[in-house]
């Protein structure tokens, strides 16, 4: 790891040492600097990350609707009442199927697009700057111009009408949910945002495969296309794949944007996160549940990202320099 | 590392499978299926209601209303003026406050020998664990508790402790040359006075990668400003196009163009700092 001997270097001496001797006074002082620098930060961290999850800890062992001061203690209630809230449980079916579309279709468009732009000899910028340019978009503007024109239900969205010129009546893509088009508008509205992003990690991954494995195999005889692909780019970008799966997966778990904004107003389609801002802040102010449901979702994506961890290191940074 | 690439390598993969014809018309049909929403939003900004609504599709306004450009400003319903004006202040805001308390603790972490340092980094880790949006209503309890509510301060302050960005900048400092602090030192600067003088002004390629990344997130947020501006005073760009989604009444030419106003920033900084915002994606692996 870079950080021992990076440390190493710069203190010879054993740190106990240059703690106790200041060289220059408080100025040159290495425990003083390393509190005056972080300190902002880790006061801030400590106050709006640990304190909330704290709060929330507490909060959900009591039962608080309108206050975030109870006293009325009830211990796994709130639990037992969200685990058995088809609401919530249902939330992460939501979640599950979404993930189950998304992760895979995003996954290998964006793949696809760094292969197309990686190709290219002229215009290379321009093409790339297209793929890219929906990442400026929020998921709010998207969700409006994927609801109000993309897919409006009646005869001007731009799908209807499509579909229109080959006899197709028109579709409710959003109003009903059976059968669930919601799916569609909701999949194609985020690999329209995120697939751009995607395609430069991955073209920063293709870029670094070495030529060298490219001409070998075609000395060997390999043909180009398909074999090159599979034998050779698609091991050598094992790495960027497993760190964009495992992106895509927990930006699918915080999805809240678009089904919001897509879904508003409906009781399908709810992801975790939009089911609780109904329970917590919706007309109920249930606090105590919503906490509950916060510390359960809490539980299961630290289960997610310590398994991220374990597979890509923390060294995202460095692997790319 | 692009250009360590030779480019004679390159050229040989070419022409395999897909003749270039081929690979220009399928990149050319992926293009304009990315640039379909674009159009669409520019030519109902630029329409009349019913022409939007109408009958047959309209490729293009018979006539090019560009008084559309200022009627979300002047729409009663939703101050959509006040709001662009509160996302650029929380995008600004977010953006110089992200830059300054995480490049510093990143510092000290990547660069000051401290014997704890190490357990301080651990508790950033720890934290890199849970996604800010999973936890927004204990954030929200204590926000509202503090009474920061419908303000600048509750918007802003709470998302300023990323614990990825501190993380990203250390892994930056950890590679920083160190010739460049040792001469600041002989030169008889103390940490404070080197980060400053010498560190930040040879970083500022990577201050503007995060800046620009940090910016478009703080300006596309819609989760937190959603929760906490709850007066409509305090909303974002992002809450009043939500808004407008939600009406009785639908003004389409209207709340086409106000989207677009809210993405012409965003443009912007793309055209000016695409260069920056790619190189760090691809360094940091971040979402922008």
């Amino acid at each position: 790891m870079p950080t021992t001997t990076t440390r190493g270097v710069t203190s010879p001496a054993p740190a106990k040492a240059a703690e106790a001797r200041p060289r220059r006074g408080l100025r040159g002082s290495r425990t003083f600097n390393f509190w005056l620098f972080s300190a902002p930060f880790l006061i801030g961290l400590a106050v709006f990350v640990y304190v909330p999850i704290g709060w929330s800890l507490y909060l959900s062992f009591f039962e608080a609707r309108f206050t975030v001061t109870p006293s009325d203690f009830v211990g796994l209630g709130n639990y037992r009442e969200i685990l058995s809230d088809s609401g919530f449980t249902g939330s992460l079916g939501t979640f599950t199927v979404f993930a189950a579309f998304i992760v895979p279709t995003t996954w290998a468009l964006s793949l696809g697009l760094a292969l197309l732009v990686n190709r290219l000899r002229f215009m290379r910028a321009f093409y790339r700057s297209v793929f890219f340019l929906p990442t400026a978009c929020s998921y709010v503007a998207a969700s409006l111009i994927w609801k109000m024109s993309l897919f409006n239900g009646v005869r001007f969205g731009l799908a209807n009408t499509v579909l229109g010129l080959f006899g197709v009546d028109n579709t409710a893509w959003l109003a009903n949910p059976d059968p669930p088009w919601y799916w569609l508008v909701i999949i194609t509205a985020r690999l329209w945002l995120q697939s751009g992003f995607y395609m430069i990690l991955f073209l920063a991954a293709l870029q670094n495969i070495p030529q060298e494995l490219y001409e070998a195999a075609a000395i060997d005889g390999a043909k180009r296309g398909w074999q090159t692909f599979r034998y050779i780019t698609l091991p050598q970008l094992r790495a960027t794949s497993t760190a964009v799966v495992l992106l895509l997966l927990v930006a699918a778990y915080q999805a809240f944007d678009e089904f919001f904004n897509l879904l508003a107003k409906t009781t399908w389609g709810r992801p975790p996160l939009v089911e609780l801002y109904y329970t917590a802040l919706g007309q109920d102010q249930n606090y105590g549940k919503g906490s509950a449901g916060a510390v359960v979702l809490t539980v299961l994506i630290c289960v997610v990202t310590l398994f991220q961890g374990r597979i890509m290191g923390f060294g995202r940074g460095e692997e790319s320099k | 590392m692009t250009t360590t690439a030779p480019d004679t390598g390159r050229r040989t993969r070419r022409g395999g499978v897909m003749s270039s014809t081929g690979l220009y018309v399928a990149t050319s049909v992926a293009a304009l299926l990315f640039l379909v929403p674009f159009y669409l939003l520019i030519r109902n900004a630029l329409s009349t209601d019913p022409e939007i609504t109408g009958e047959n599709w309209k490729f293009f306004p018979t006539d090019i209303r560009w008084g559309n450009i200022t009627e979300p400003f002047e729409d009663p319903t939703v101050d959509f003026g006040r709001s662009m004006g509160n996302s650029l202040v929380i995008g600004v805001l977010h953006t110089v406050g992200t830059l300054f308390v995480c490049s510093l603790a990143g510092y000290a972490l990547a660069r000051i020998p401290y014997r704890h340092a190490d357990k301080v980094f651990y508790a950033v880790l720890v934290t890199l664990m849970v996604p800010a949006a999973v936890t927004f209503v204990p954030s929200f309890v204590l926000v509202s508790s503090l009474g920061w509510v419908d303000s600048y301060r509750g918007l802003v302050v709470p998302g300023l402790f990323s614990g990825f960005t501190c993380f990203l900048f250390r892994q930056y400092f950890l590679g920083f040359p160190k010739e460049l602090e040792e001469a600041a030192r002989v030169d008889g600067l103390g940490y404070w006075g080197a980060y400053w003088r010498v560190v930040v002004p040879n970083s500022l390629n990577f201050f503007a990668a995060i800046a620009t990344i940090t910016f478009i997130n703080g300006w596309n947020a819609f989760l937190w400003p959603l929760v906490i501006g709850q007066d409509p005073s305090a909303w974002t760009v992002q809450v009043a196009l939500s808004s407008y989604m939600t009406n009785q009444t639908v003004n389409y030419h209207l709340i086409f163009m106000a989207t677009a106003i809210s993405i012409l920033p965003l443009l912007f900084v793309f055209l000016f700092l695409q260069r920056w915002l790619v190189q760090g994606i691809a360094q940091t692996g971040i979402k922008g």
